[in-house]
């Protein structure tokens, strides 16, 4: 049986069979990125509206190469030069776009819940690509491919995960989605991006803890997952470069507290020689360029689910008339 | 709507003595095995491409790569067919460049299936040669297109629906010709 996923706004309200469903489905779009010949025709004539209210480079180029892989076209707003800078409000922005007749929208915003709002008033399905310190789910489902590549599963697996936990919305889509297959984590970063409330953010049931010392927070763990320091940030509340590097930083030596077998996943851009030195991010435990592969795969899958098919009207047309294609679909 | 099995048109040894003889079939016209391939259409193709491929080792011991093939990507009714479209994994372990490809379905019907697999192919590579074998030949094409091994052909009309039933797939092993009732 095939979920019925409209939108795709976050992973939270997801369960653990859609999910695994989005995640298997993407497996078959890893097999294409080894094609010699990586363009396919099944989104032919379709576009997709990548709208990004907030500076992206790396989601907006990979949906950008997942559609036009697919064989649909791309339409950008840019964020720049738009007439957001202009004033006009976001729904009047959506509802422009809208009228050139995109059949997806993605879009990446500041605000949280920025994207659901804008589904409320489109018919076309829209697709979360950032929004606020609120959930990234194409990056969740990445991390969570990359996971179950390297380790065979993600079922009940001790996550770390490093850094600015309470801006994160990357971290809040790991932990929804990692949290509904039993994998426990353990939060840390400076006191003030690690604040208690987090403890409850997870799945009900998920076992969430702090770690205010690294070394224990890297213990017995089967995936590190770093988060980039944002620079900008770190001097607001008083902790300099050094101190964090001091305190927090992934280097081989505190790696090795970690199960051998341990991956370091880091959702990119990395400051290297800040939260994690470079022979970690060089190493044979990084997936860091694999997040990446496996990224333009996991958008494919959400693309192809969200505007392959006939959509839901041709649905219900579709269930009483059917005369030639019955079992044999095809043949 | 109700469907009526009207007749069975295989039973589960003579579904296995076919694919006998098609393996047979194949190895003998091939001119050589050296650079034979099947690939299975998903679904059923694919435990017919392996059964085909188990058959041929009893034949001087021939060893011959498998690969299966999805076709969801390649179809041409895609935004027809079903709200949303699932897709099984492609897995072409080899290259399949210069080989001698032949592909194996179960039923072949409008001819549809086979250009997109044949589209599907060529984005793996440049085969020297692309041959077609299937279970069961029903009629109707809609596309310039022919077997090359035929399990059996069945005169068909255009309200019946022909089902090829494996223990793989369906844990049930036979060939099954339905109506459907208005």
């Amino acid at each position: 049986m095939t979920p019925r996923i409209r939108d795709l706004l976050a992973l939270e309200p997801l369960s653990a069979e859609e999910l695994s469903f989005l995640l298997d489905q993407s497996k078959a779009f890893q097999a294409i990125q080894r094609n010699p010949l990586k363009k396919l025709a099944t989104l032919r004539g379709k576009s997709v509206a990548l709208a990004f209210f907030e500076n992206s480079t790396r989601t907006r180029i990979s949906f950008g190469a997942a559609a036009s892989r697919l064989g649909a076209d791309t339409m950008n707003l840019q964020f720049e030069a738009s007439s957001v800078k202009k004033g006009e409000s976001l729904l009047d922005t959506v509802y422009t776009l809208n009228a050139m007749k995109p059949d997806c929208l993605v879009m990446r915003h500041a605000a949280a819940g920025a994207p659901e709002f804008v589904a409320r008033h489109l018919d076309i399905p829209v697709v979360n690509a950032g929004d606020g310190t609120h959930e990234h789910p194409s990056q969740g489902l990445l991390d969570a491919l990359t996971i179950r590549d390297r380790r065979g599963t993600i079922e009940n697996l001790n996550i770390t995960i490093l850094g600015d936990i309470a801006h994160s919305r990357v971290a809040r889509s790991d932990i929804h989605l990692l949290g509904k297959f039993g994998c426990r984590f353990t939060l840390c970063g400076p006191p003030m991006w690690v604040p208690r409330e987090l403890e409850k953010i997870g799945p009900p049931g998920t076992v969430i803890r702090r770690a205010t010392r690294i070394e224990e927070a890297v213990e017995g763990a089967d995936v590190v997952m770093l988060l980039r320091v944002q620079t900008e940030r770190l001097h607001e509340p008083a902790m300099s470069a050094s101190d964090y590097i001091l305190l927090y930083q992934l280097n081989a030596e505190r790696l090795r507290r970690a199960k051998p077998e341990a991956i370091v996943l880091h959702p990119g851009p990395m400051n290297r020689g800040i939260e994690i030195s470079p022979e970690i991010a060089d190493g044979p435990q990084s997936c860091v360029l694999e997040q990446v592969t496996n990224g333009v795969a996991v958008r494919m899958a959400i693309l192809f689910l969200l505007i392959g098919g006939a959509g839901e009207d041709a649905a219900e047309t579709l269930a009483e008339a059917r005369p030639k294609e019955s079992t044999h679909a095809a043949d | 709507m109700p469907q009526v099995e009207k007749a069975q048109l295989m039973s589960a040894p003579e579904i296995d003595r076919t694919l006998h003889r098609l393996a047979h079939e194949i190895v003998e016209k091939s001119g050589g095995t050296k650079h034979l391939a099947l690939i299975g259409i998903c679904r059923r193709g694919v435990p017919l491409a392996r059964r085909i491929a188990l058959a041929m080792r009893g034949i001087d011991g021939v060893e011959v790569p498998v690969g299966t093939l999805d076709i969801t990507l390649y179809r041409d009714d895609l935004s027809k067919i079903a709200p949303q479209a699932v897709l099984q994994s492609s897995d072409v372990p080899f290259s399949v460049d210069d080989m001698d490809v032949v592909l194996v379905d179960d039923v072949l019907y409008t001819g549809r299936t086979i250009r997109a697999a044949m589209n599907g192919l060529f984005d793996l590579g440049r085969p020297q040669r692309i041959r077609l074998c299937v279970l069961i030949d029903r009629g109707h094409r809609e596309m310039p297109i022919e077997a090359t091994y035929i399990g059996r052909a069945v005169q068909t009309s255009d309200t019946e629906i022909i089902e090829v039933r494996l223990r793989e797939v369906d844990n049930e092993e036979r060939v099954v010709l339905l109506d459907r009732t208005p």
